[in-house]
């Protein structure tokens, strides 16, 4: 299967992901420009992590309404596999591919450090070889993934099993300790309602090589080659 | 001489005697902007005139060496046909005035001195010295600091991955804020600050150019005083979203063959950028100021030449390709503008509104800079290093001296700084930061890259020859713990008000201990940066030479770790045990006094026990290597408990003294020259005969085990509470709990 990885102006994960992608799990890799109206024909795309126009005026607000993004929003609401990564995850948002929002951590700082997610879905194409409630550590480098969404919101996600992703401790369990960013209900990561378009805050592709101490990550990757 | 004129030069900061070189230099009085022009040429910041005669003597040949001194940054060969470029760079004096921006573009102006050679920037450092915590200021300056090196080294994609934070009063009223940046190029594709080849094109790239930071190199080569907080104007506020457009585009454009030379424009600017490119080739330059991109109407040919806005270059393509960069600059959003030529007189011209508005020979003005050999005066050291120890209170509790010593401002974790720092991106983070030094790997490569930052100021204020020697030392063998040969140093060298002989002493003998350092432990200085006047109100800095290192690992699959791996391996300590007390941190943080003899440096002992230390490596012998330097053994052996994932314990012995000195000699004492490792049980049996063979001295001092923390037999402590006074001692200090 063709990957392609969208490149916007301050998109720094955007080489991580590629390398990860062609040289670690071998699928053919290509970068999709911003300003470009053109897939390639990609089989999946993935937003990766980085300050997209500089993240001014509110992290990937500007990001949604490149070209590219005219592109990726006809790509998912046809059923094609995208997955967000940090910077991507909040470019998701604001495109309104999923719903709620990040905000700043409620540290009031930036956090860069190893968490414990717990994968809570298998149903979605980045986590399908991925049994569910199986914990892999993965790091976070964000100041904005405060995940929050309203009530009622909250209740359709928890409901429809979209919560994808989840902040976990050494037991297991979702405790405040273990939450990175103050997000409601540890929430890490969650998928749309047709469970296509996934997005999570850490960085799988971090944790996918051994030299860097782990190759947990890499699961997620492959996911996509199972389907 | 003309008053007016006089009194102007005397505010741009220049000398009586400067101002007579300048008339002889043109033979007529210059104009406002060509006053304003070698003001800022002329500047300490600018022109090392103070320092320069110095720094020649540092040895900075080797046949790792590609690039020495003189250029953006220097470069040193790892092998395969790729190299590091890397160098040290202060932003003391607007960190201190806006921490934050100060701090920020610190940051992006060393990120620029790399990327301007054709290198890609993997990994940024960051050399902070604060003053005392409990000063009203600290808090402040430390929050704002740390949030702007994370702002923009984050944003722009280069992870932070190591450093160093020191707290001491000398620094209350003027912190120091040195950041480095190491990045990978290919040797064949190197780009240089040169404005060859008469026609040729020279184009302005980047930001617009704003009012902000006119002068700010002046400001730099001046003491501070209550006045200088309305300086603020004068620090520039940096973007890194642009910036990092610019390093994109720039790469890409040195994918071709369309350039000549390209200079960051960093201190004074338009200015020392252009003058810079034209002096090393020996050429001229015609500019047409009405080019050049601006932020506001209006500007006058001072400011515009003046202006420190930042994320801008000056490139000179080849005739003809003009177009094609241009191209590559607008894909990334950027203005690009030709604003002028190279020419062959060797003048700079500058023409705004159709007229020549300054006209200044460019050789007599960078190389007839002045220098001066300053005169110097030792200190009163047997006064500083005095002190009445014999008579100090002998601690009844060692442990609970031991928990102090770990939760101390110097000692304790440092993760709330480096947390904040993204030090993953780009992955190839192999050894994370906490450690001894970071440790990178190269994608397609076998090699790895070490980097590490080092400086005692306490051991340079009480012995500045000796204090550089160590703090060669001391990042040469940190780069060895993590299983790298120490190839090169950058060095950025922070002292007070040169015109006063203490001060001009100590940078003199500081130069001399580095230099010798450098010499016997093969590690050539290649690049580096000088900050002199950091006085507030007369009282100088704890001259503080940082050095940045870097080394290279054959094979980073054996690098090392700082941290122990599994109970039941072995301890031993490499060198001396026990050692002086002088100047310790120890002295410090339990009886307040910063005095004593800086322990003594034997730099042959030094560099056996490092090669020895990397044959260990090679053979896959060792488990754990970690210094042992500020705090002694007991801290060290706290360290490689802590820095294990989960923490370990540790169960050790040392001989009993008697006489509290020995006692705090033998667990806090800081001789140099010593490394502390764990081996498996299984290799322990011939470890001893090894390091005899190899003529170092080595104890066998107990083993790692889970749970408790014991130094028999002075210290017992569980791990646990070890761990959480030095875990939580950052967050303690700024009163930044949760």
């Amino acid at each position: 299967m063709k990957v392609g990885v969208i490149v916007f102006p301050g998109s720094n994960c955007d080489h991580d992901l590629y390398h990860v992608l062609g040289k670690v799990v071998g699928f053919e890799s290509v970068y999709l420009w911003h300003k470009d109206r053109d897939l390639q024909n990609c089989g999946a795309v993935l937003v990766p992590g980085g300050f997209s126009y500089g993240d001014y005026l509110r992290c990937g607000a500007i990001a949604r309404f490149s070209p590219i993004m005219q592109e990726v929003e006809k790509f998912a609401k046809g059923g094609g596999p995208v997955l967000g990564i940090c910077n991507g995850f909040q470019i998701l948002t604001e495109s309104h591919l999923l719903p709620g929002v990040l905000m700043r951590n409620r540290s009031l700082q930036f956090v860069c450090d190893t968490t414990r997610v717990r994968v809570e879905s298998s149903e979605t194409p980045f986590t399908r070889k991925v049994e569910a409630g199986s914990v892999l550590q993965m790091p976070v480098a964000h100041g904005e993934g405060n995940y929050f969404i309203d009530e009622e919101g909250l209740k359709r996600l928890e409901g429809e099993d979209r919560v994808v992703f989840r902040y976990v401790d050494e037991h297991g369990h979702t405790s405040d300790h273990a939450n990175p960013n103050g997000s409601l209900g540890n929430i890490a990561g969650i998928c749309n309602a047709a469970r296509n378009v996934v997005a999570l805050m850490p960085h799988p592709e971090r944790v996918s090589e051994k030299i860097l101490g782990s190759a947990e990550g890499k699961i997620i990757f492959e996911s996509l080659l199972a389907g | 001489m003309n008053k007016e004129l006089l009194k102007q030069a005397l505010e741009f900061g220049l000398s009586k005697e400067e101002l007579q070189r300048i008339l002889e230099i043109l033979g007529r009085e210059p104009n406002f902007l060509e006053l304003g022009i070698f003001s800022v040429m002329w500047s300490e910041h600018c022109s090392y005139k103070s320092s320069r005669i110095h720094l020649k003597t540092l040895p900075t040949d080797g046949s790792q060496v590609v690039q020495g001194p003189g250029e953006n940054a220097g470069i040193v060969d790892i092998g395969d046909g790729w190299g590091l470029a890397f160098k040290m760079e202060s932003h003391n004096h607007p960190s201190y005035i806006e921490p934050y921006q100060g701090a920020a573009t610190g940051v992006g102006g060393i990120l620029r001195d790399v990327f301007t050679m054709g290198a890609r920037p993997i990994a940024n450092l960051n050399s902070l010295r604060f003053g005392a915590v409990d000063h009203p200021k600290t808090p402040f300056l430390v929050h704002g600091v740390v949030a702007g090196i994370a702002g923009y080294g984050n944003c722009m994609g280069i992870p932070t991955v190591a450093g160093e934070v020191f707290f001491d009063s000398s620094f209350n009223g003027n912190i120091l804020v040195n950041a480095m940046t190491v990045g990978l190029i290919r040797l064949d594709r190197i780009f240089k600050g040169k404005a060859e080849g008469v026609g040729n094109p020279v184009l302005y790239v980047g930001s617009k150019t704003g009012r902000d930071g006119i002068h700010g190199a002046t400001m730099a080569s001046g003491e501070f005083d209550e006045s200088s907080e309305e300086k603020r104007p004068t620090v520039q506020v940096g973007d890194p979203f642009t910036e990092k457009l610019l390093l994109e585009a720039c790469l890409e454009v040195m994918k071709h063959d369309y350039l000549v030379g390209i200079q960051d424009m960093g201190a004074a600017g338009l200015t020392s950028s252009s003058f810079e490119m034209a002096s090393r080739a020996g050429s001229g330059i015609e500019m047409d100021l009405d080019k050049i991109p601006v932020r506001e109407e209006g500007m006058s040919a001072y400011e515009m030449m003046l202006s420190e806005s930042q994320e801008r270059m000056l490139l000179v393509a080849k005739r003809g390709c003009e177009a094609k960069v241009i191209e590559i600059f607008q894909k990334w959003d950027l203005d690009a503008v030709v604003v002028g030529r190279v020419s062959e007189d060797g003048w700079m011209r500058l023409k705004k509104d159709g007229e020549i508005v300054g006209e200044l020979p460019i050789e007599p003005l960078v190389e007839a800079a002045p220098r001066y050999d300053r005169p110097r005066k030792a200190p009163d050291l047997q006064k500083r290093r005095s002190f009445t120890g014999r008579t100090l209170d002998f601690p009844q509790d060692w442990n609970k001296v031991l928990l102090k010593m770990v939760g101390s401002p110097n000692l304790c974790s440092r993760k709330w700084v480096y947390r904040q720092y993204d030090h993953m991106v780009m992955t190839n983070t192999v050894l994370l930061p906490g450690g001894d030094a970071a440790v990178l790997r190269i994608k397609g490569l076998k090699q790895g890259v070490a980097v590490t930052s080092d400086c005692n100021s306490r051991y340079c204020y009480l012995d500045p020859y000796l204090g550089a020697m160590h703090a060669v030392a001391e990042a040469a063998r940190n780069l060895v713990c993590a299983g790298a040969r120490p190839l090169a140093v950058t060095d950025c060298l922070n002292f007070g008000n040169p015109e006063k002989p203490e001060i001009m002493w100590e940078f003199a003998e500081a130069v001399r201990g580095l230099g010798e350092a450098c010499r016997a432990l093969k590690t050539p200085v290649v690049s580096g940066n000088v900050s002199l006047y950091n006085d507030t109100n007369g009282v100088s800095i704890f001259p503080t030479p940082t050095i940045g290192m870097v080394g290279v690992l054959d094979d980073v699959e054996r690098h090392g770790r700082s941290g122990f791996q599994q109970s039941g391996d072995v301890v031993y300590i490499l060198g001396e045990i026990g050692g002086g007390i002088g100047a310790s941190e120890y002295l410090s943080v339990i009886h307040q006094e910063t005095a004593g003899h800086v322990p003594a440096l034997d730099l042959a002992k030094e560099k056996a026990l490092q090669d020895f230390v990397l044959g260990l490596h090679a053979q896959g012998l060792l488990q754990s290597a970690h210094d042992v330097s500020d705090g002694g053994l007991a801290v060290a052996l706290a360290e490689s408990c802590l820095t294990a994932e989960p923490p370990l314990g540790v169960e050790v012995r040392v001989p009993e003294g008697e006489a509290y000195f020995q006692i705090a000699e033998l667990l806090f004492g800081e001789a140099a020259s010593r490394i502390l490792v764990s081996v498996k049980a299984s290799e322990a049996a011939n470890f001893g005969q090894l390091a005899a063979a190899a003529g170092i001295s080595c104890t066998r001092l107990g083993a790692v085990a889970s749970k408790r923390f014991q130094v028999a037999p002075w210290i017992d402590l569980p791990i646990a509470e070890v761990h959480g006074v030095w875990n939580s001692g950052f967050e303690r200090i700024l009163k930044t709990e949760e």
